[in-house]
């Protein structure tokens, strides 16, 4: 970087990086915030204030959906978590060669197609007149059709379903990466299965878990198509009310809100994660 | 106890894998206190082997007793050896205390039991005061005293060591072949240490097999193996040696008189080769055993004398060498004494090689 | 716990079959869409009732096939327009990231990875909503000093592409990255040293190298164009993409059409997920 030409390429390798973060990223999330604070008192005139905040904490459906969101989101990261890790170990440590290619292709290839239709899939299977309802009767199992769809269950399965695939990759990334000789040596100086999961394989695998549950969590917590169509129109999903406020009330102002508290909430959690198990994000996003 | 059992005894001990067999009928005793070594080129098959001493491969068959117990069928955090790994396998998660300590901890022993005796073990490895810091933070050679300290906490009847100065440059390398040796002393503990390399075998062993294609080839002290080779892949692989082949000629007494492929008649003091007259033969010829000079003069009445050209000169301080071309054959390598009129030897210069026909070694060429 | 670590059988049983139906659960959603595309029936579900061709090539309501569906096959050109797009950008401003990050150090150079990587964490609801929020207000800022009109900042694909376009840039960042970092710049060097100029190092010798990578992320930036929704939803104007015709068609009760257009898009995407990693094996 001490010649003149060198000089220009960089500048020219950083202008399409700035312009996409400025223009697409930091922008419109300051315009956004900007928007929250704009409470609306007539006509095409606004005043700054956080009335649009206050009217989140004062109605309890706003907030109780909040909150759901969010328990909702962090059970469906514990459970795919408790899901995935044996999947993940399987895979990168039982597993070789071809198998272990094959295997890790059949996780991957339900993702790769929209979730729309993996969700369309869960529908067909669920449903009063769906798979399963048929199966329990043809078993005698029961007298009549049975919803397995619009519960908070069929969200669940839809979430952990949905996610999966993001907690596997980074756990048998990281597992892979685990040296067999540490496991044989945790059995040679006297240890069990258990205690070498505890002391040795999780230690190891913490950047994988972490990494893999932050973006678990931001997923669920950002769906939309899961709990609208497997949870039933009332399900009451954070980013319902957001996409309402948008496109049907038209209120940006109080969607903005909405959505600025969505972004603290997710923020929050990563943050935490990282700060909880001392990860970078760079450490722990940048390999994804 | 009169005659107490050996700490290990490995009673035919075979290893199949697929379509090949890895360890075939391998019997060997390690008696208590001693430093043994398995020396082998890679693939010999050693590595096998002290896996399966671990527990990490069960034998095809055959029998493996550590103190006079069989292990076959007990799982490898129950049986009363450790190991030390290639690459050591200290946990990075965890700092050198909580690493050390591992053992103790899966036995349940108390936290300020541990604690002690895991300061205790680090100040007998030179380590005293380390077990606050992480791994990276120590260099390689302290690497292998933790790595060692982790397992004789444990007090184990039997230390296995997987090679683990492979990875140390030279140096260090040297160093740790004297400290490995005294630690084994000092601890008086029995350590079955695998390598490829000969010169660490040598150095630190009470004996040393010699592993080749699955079998053992020798078991002996050092002096034996290296002085008096029983095979002739022992004598090609342990120390250096010029191989000569050639054909047997007349069997005299214990004197064997042969006849190269390039046409040189040698001489050779072998008692009971189990060779006749007429068969195909490799010699082996220490670098050591071969006497330079420049001038034919004090030579008669020698045997083995041959007129030479030096080929080149590898000059390496105390191991330094030239490699002679005679009239005829394959250039032989000569070690160069670092006095007189040898230190002017040039590629070119005329030499004379002799050796005592008691210093070579005589075995049935392969096939013949 | 691992190969050479005996362990009983019964164990090793009970993981097996944890594995077995693990892989079940991941296939049994797709299964049955595919198998209900086939169903001579107007509801996608049981009884069955036989096996048609109809919900792909049908012709007579209400067996309209997808290849005869006009409104479907109109958003897949969508879908295929705005993922040829994005793909484009983000794979060309992936590059030059690359680049700035592998071969630049710079002051603020890890505050500007971090802020490469936000895109990463933001939910896509979000990152579509403030981006919808922002083209809005510079639209009627513009609207209002020059009394024209700004469709391009109004909900449409030009929105859908950008909202799109931020959040792949990212992934294709770093998979262009992580295999520049493995190129040996000895060898550009080389190629200097052997006369070629600093441009034509890079596109000779660089840029081949590179080359796996960027074709790979371009697949993978095509799948996730294609599969987005949530930033996509906020966006959207009177053109819908695939997906989103999807979901409105889903809402209003679902004929096995949609499973036609889910088998096509299952096989789509495998075959373009498989090229990708075929793309990024290394061959020496």
């Amino acid at each position: 970087m001490t010649t003149d030409g060198s000089k220009l390429g960089f500048y020219l390798l950083l202008a399409p990086i700035l312009l996409w973060l400025v223009v697409l990223i930091i922008l419109p999330h300051l315009g956004l915030f900007w928007v929250s604070i704009s409470e609306k008192i007539g006509p095409r005139e606004f005043q700054t204030g956080f009335g649009n905040y206050v009217t989140f904490f004062e109605e309890p459906l706003y907030w109780r959906t909040f909150a759901r969101t969010a328990i909702m989101s962090i059970l469906a990261t514990a459970l795919t978590l408790i899901f995935g890790f044996p999947i993940a170990y399987y895979i990168a440590k039982l597993t070789r060669g071809r198998t272990k290619t094959t295997l890790f292709l059949m996780c991957m290839i339900p993702f790769w197609v929209s979730e729309l239709v993996r969700t369309f899939g869960w529908m067909i299977l669920l449903r009063e007149t769906g798979v399963f309802s048929n199966l329990l009767q043809y078993l005698g199992l029961v007298s009549g059709p049975v919803e397995f769809l619009y519960n908070d269950a069929a969200i669940m399965v839809g979430l952990v379903y949905t996610s999966i695939l993001f907690m596997v990759v980074p756990l048998v990334t990281t597992l892979d990466s685990l040296d067999d000789s540490l496991i044989e040596a945790g059995y040679d100086l006297g240890g069990n299965s258990l205690s070498i999961l505890r002391e040795i394989v999780i230690p190891h695998a913490m950047p994988g878990i972490v990494s893999g549950c932050i973006v678990v969590f931001m997923l669920s917590l950002g769906n939309y198509l899961t709990p609208i169509l497997l949870g039933g129109k009332d399900s009451l999903w954070f980013t319902g009310m957001i996409y309402t406020q948008f496109i049907t009330r038209f209120n940006w102002e109080l969607g903005s809100a909405l959505g600025f508290l969505l972004l603290a909430l997710s923020s929050g959690v990563v943050f935490l994660g990282l700060k909880l198990s001392r990860q970078s994000l760079a450490d722990t996003m940048g390999r994804a | 106890m009169a005659n107490p059992a050996p700490d290990l005894q490995c009673l035919d001990l075979t290893k199949d894998f697929d379509d090949f067999r890895a360890v075939d009928h391998v019997s060997f005793e390690v008696p208590q206190g001693s430093f043994f070594s398995i020396l082998g080129p890679s693939g010999c098959g050693k590595t096998t082997l002290l896996r399966m001493i671990a527990g990490f491969q069960s034998p095809s068959s055959g029998d493996l007793l550590i103190k006079g117990a069989s292990m076959i069928g007990v799982p490898p955090n129950k049986r009363p050896v450790s190991m030390v790994f290639q690459h050591l396998a200290l946990f990075p998660t965890m700092n050198i205390g909580d690493n050390v300590g591992f053992g103790l901890r899966q036995r349940g022993v108390a936290r300020a039991e541990i604690a002690r005796r895991v300061d205790e073990i680090l100040a007998r490895v030179g380590l005293p005061g380390v077990a606050g810091r992480r791994v990276d933070q120590l260099s390689g050679g302290q690497k292998q005293r933790v790595a060692i300290a982790r397992c004789m906490v444990l007090e184990p009847d039997v230390l296995l060591l997987d090679e683990p100065l492979g990875a140390l440059d030279l140096k260090l390398r040297e160093h740790m072949k004297v400290e490995l040796k005294s630690l084994q002393a000092a601890f008086n503990t029995t350590f079955v240490y695998i390598t490829h390399d000969q010169s660490e075998a040598l150095v630190m062993s009470d004996n040393i097999a010699v592993m080749n294609r699955g079998r053992f080839e020798q078991i002996g002290p050092p002096q034996e193996v290296y002085h008096s080779p029983d095979t002739a892949f022992v004598a090609g692989f342990v120390g250096e040696a010029n191989r000569i082949d050639a054909r047997l000629v007349s069997v005299n007494g214990p004197v064997l008189t042969l006849e190269s492929e390039s046409g040189a008649a040698l001489s050779v003091e072998a008692a009971q080769s189990g060779l006749s007259a007429g068969q195909r033969a490799q010699v082996f010829l220490r670098p050591e055993a071969i006497e330079l000079t420049t001038s034919a003069e004090g030579l008669e009445g020698r045997e083995n004398v041959t007129k030479g050209t030096v080929a080149s000169v590898l000059f390496n301080g105390a191991n330094s060498s030239v490699t002679v071309q005679h009239a005829s054959g394959t250039p032989i390598s000569v070690a160069l004494p670092q006095t007189g009129d040898m230190a002017k030897l040039r590629p070119g210069s005329t030499v004379y090689t002799s050796w005592h026909p008691g210093r070579a070694r005589v075995y049935p060429a392969p096939g013949a | 716990m691992i190969p050479t670590v005996p362990q009983p059988g019964f164990a090793k049983w009970c993981y097996r079959a944890y594995v077995t139906a693990f892989f079940l659960y991941l296939a049994l959603p797709l299964a049955v869409v595919c198998v209900f595309a086939f169903n001579n029936s107007v509801f996608p579900s049981l009884p069955w009732e036989g096996f048609t061709w109809a919900w792909f090539f049908g012709t007579e309501a209400p067996f309209i096939g997808v290849f005869n569906e006009r409104s479907i096959l109109r958003a897949i050109g969508t879908s295929a327009f705005v993922a040829a797009w994005v793909s484009a950008l983000a794979v060309a401003v992936g590059t030059c990231n690359a680049f700035l990050f592998v071969r630049h150090s710079f002051r603020g150079k890890s505050l500007l990875y971090i802020l490469m990587l936000l895109p990463l964490i933001i939910p896509g609801v979000i990152l579509g909503i403030s981006i919808l929020v922002f083209a809005s207000a510079i639209a009627n800022t513009l609207e209002d000093a020059t009394g024209l009109w700004f469709d391009g900042l109004r909900p449409g694909l030009i929105l859908v592409i950008l909202g799109q376009f931020s959040f792949i840039t990212t992934f294709a960042t770093l998979v262009i990255s992580a295999r520049l970092q493995k190129f040996d710049p000895s060898l550009e060097e080389a190629a200097l040293n052997l006369g070629a100029s600093k441009l034509g190092a890079i596109r000779q010798i660089t840029l081949p190298f590179l080359m796996p990578a960027i074709l790979a992320s371009a697949v993978v930036s095509i799948l996730m164009s294609f599969e987005n929704f949530n930033t996509t939803l906020m966006l959207v104007g009177s053109e819908s993409p695939l997906t989103i015709t999807m979901f409105d068609k889903l809402k209003q009760g679902s004929t096995p059409v949609l499973n036609a257009v889910s088998l096509l898009l299952i096989v789509m995407s495998a075959v373009l997920g498989i090229l990708s990693l075929l793309f990024q094996k290394p061959k020496r």
